[in-house]
């Protein structure tokens, strides 16, 4: 049985359609990552499934629950780290954490989170006195302390510096190898390729893909670009022939050769047999970030 | 300890930390009834006040100061506050119900406003011997129906007010014609009769009223409590009603 099941969401604000018919499910002991431009609906989304907000249409469950309708179950399991900052400015880090571990029946042992989240000498600090990355942490310790079975993370790593994202990351990873789910919300592709084990693509309030990072990349037609300066004058309709390449253009002294399949080979190859260098050659292949702006893009651009 | 609490507890901690909540809802009223108790007429005994003198007056004022103070003002923009910035909706998503938070913003209050009521009238007893309230019973009533009406207008208030601005101001807005009817510039004893009449249906003027009959040993006349839960029904009405738990 999935640990969250979606099925036709359908959430709408006024006239604004937010989110629809968006389905998926998420398997225990998965990282999920949903994608998606600004106001695509990913947080309408997540809150509908922490029960934070009500939907128009569709159906969900969190662990076999509705989280409207079963709300008290779904609360004790599922932990959330919202989008907004949530505490009040004048409360300390240790009387958050004890305030959120007193909700629960429960909680987990907070010296040992925010040990593991590096905020313990920050213990006695207000929380408007915490830097931004301090606050993310400390809302993911909030979203932890109640030893959630699933956390939901809206983007946790919007404003952290490199070094804390990849700390989060590590994070994420120990969490997720304790057994807790996750749903990830991110604008980073580099976070979703390198965590998720299948991601939602949303743009527009619809799924637009789901799949792992790999198999997204790959949906993306698998044309690559080869850049280099060849090292004598070259017989452009000489290349376009190949049956790889797709096209051909002058870039002041360099070449740029796209093509599919084999086409690296083809083209060096041709240009060694007219005696001809390719220099300072470089390729580009589709990157998740490739796919992810083809299948957010609205118009129907040329890759 | 329990979980409420443990939230009483932290809203009661930062409620301290405050420095002007704490100045005018906590040190300004027994420090105003020194200052007024300090001045030899307020301390003579008025025959246009019924006896009374100024001093005696003004211990059921400085009451209704802090209680329209804490209730009408701290609370609602607080209350706010949580709102615009998603504590309740973080509080929402854990097992604690976001209703708890309320409730323990008003339990804060309800402290804050029987630790200055206590010394109040201590100080008014001690200082400057006013007398303890002669039914303490009527006393004990008439409080209970000022908290709840005070504390359903300023439920009010962060219901309908849509941001913490608008809330602090509408705060504020009221305080002064709440403090004006309570007698704060003119006790009510010594107001024209008109205006008199129209204080007496104001919950601050029934509220001072209540107090200062149940002080002198009458039980508080029914006209005035009836005021008080009239508004305390239909502020907490429509409080409930229109309440939201997200911005
Ligand atoms: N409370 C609300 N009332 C009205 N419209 C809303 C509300 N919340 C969100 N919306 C609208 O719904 C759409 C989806 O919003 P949502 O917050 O889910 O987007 P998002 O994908 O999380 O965007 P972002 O990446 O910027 O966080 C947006 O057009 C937004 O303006
Ligand atoms: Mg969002």
């Amino acid at each position: 049985m999935p640990v969250i099941e979606v099925r036709g969401l359908r959430k709408t604000y006024g006239e604004k359609v937010a989110v629809d018919d968006v389905s998926f499910d998420v398997a225990q002991g998965e990282i999920f990552g949903i994608l998606g431009p600004n106001g695509a609906g990913k947080t309408t989304t997540v809150e509908c499934v922490s029960g934070l907000r009500s939907r128009d249409a569709g159906t969900i469950r969190v662990l076999g629950a509705d989280p409207r309708a079963e709300r008290d179950q779904v609360r004790r399991v599922l932990g959330a780290q919202l989008q907004e900052s949530a505490l009040p400015d004048k409360i300390t880090v240790v009387e958050a954490l004890k305030l959120y571990a007193s909700c629960y029946r429960e909680p987990a042992d907070w010296r040992a989170l925010v040990e593991r989240l590096g905020l313990t000498d920050r213990l006695r600090t207000r929380y408007q006195k915490l830097s931004g990355g301090q606050k993310q942490r400390l809302a993911i310790a909030l979203a932890l302390i109640g030893r959630p079975r699933i956390a939901v993370l809206d983007e946790l790593t919007t404003g952290l510096d490199p070094q804390a994202r990849r700390d989060t990351w590590n994070l994420i990873e120990e969490i997720r190898a304790d057994g807790v789910t996750i749903l990830l919300v991110t604008h980073f592709m580099e976070e979703a390729a390198r965590l998720c084990d299948r991601v939602a693509v949303i743009n527009a309030g619809r799924l637009a893909a789901l799949d792992t990072p790999d198999g997204l990349v790959s949906t993306v037609d698998d044309s690559q670009q080869i850049r280099f300066r060849p090292s004598k004058p070259v017989d452009t309709a000489l290349l376009a022939a190949l049956p790889g390449v797709t096209s051909i253009r002058r870039d002041g002294a360099e070449l740029l050769v796209s093509g599919t399949g084999n086409v690296l080979a083809e083209v060096v190859g041709t240009l060694a047999a007219a005696g001809i260098l390719a220099e300072h050659l470089r390729m580009d292949s589709a990157s998740l970030d490739d796919a992810y702006l083809a299948l957010t893009s609205n118009t129907e651009g040329e890759q | 300890m329990s979980s409420f609490a443990v939230l009483v507890r932290t809203e009661a901690k930062l409620f301290l930390r405050e420095p002007m909540a704490v100045l005018w809802a906590i040190a300004f009223p027994p420090l105003l009834l020194v200052i007024l108790g300090c001045v030899p007429a307020f301390r003579v005994h008025q025959h246009e006040l019924g006896g009374l003198r100024v001093i005696d007056l003004y211990v059921p004022i400085m009451i209704l100061f802090v209680v329209a103070m804490t209730a009408v003002n701290t609370l609602p923009g607080a209350i706010s506050l949580y709102r615009e910035r998603g504590v309740l909706r973080r509080l929402a998503t854990t097992p604690m119900p976001a209703s708890r938070l309320l409730l323990a913003q008003v339990v804060v209050n309800v402290a804050v406003e029987v630790l200055v009521l206590l010394l109040v009238v201590a100080i008014g007893r001690i200082g400057f011997g006013v007398a303890l309230p002669r039914a303490p019973l009527g006393y004990l009533v008439a409080f209970l129906l000022v908290l709840c009406a005070m504390l359903a207008l300023g439920m009010m208030v962060a219901a309908v007010a849509p941001n913490t601005k608008v809330s602090n101001a509408l705060g504020m807005i009221l305080f002064f014609p709440l403090m004006f009817f309570a007698g704060l510039w003119l006790p009510v004893a010594a107001m024209p009769a008109t205006l008199r009449h129209i204080a007496e249906f104001t919950p601050s003027g029934a509220a001072t009223q209540a107090l200062g009959d149940a002080a002198a040993g009458s039980w508080p006349g029914w006209v005035h409590l009836v005021v008080l839960a009239g508004y305390a029904v239909v502020f907490g009405t429509v409080a409930v009603r229109s309440f939201r738990w997200d911005s």
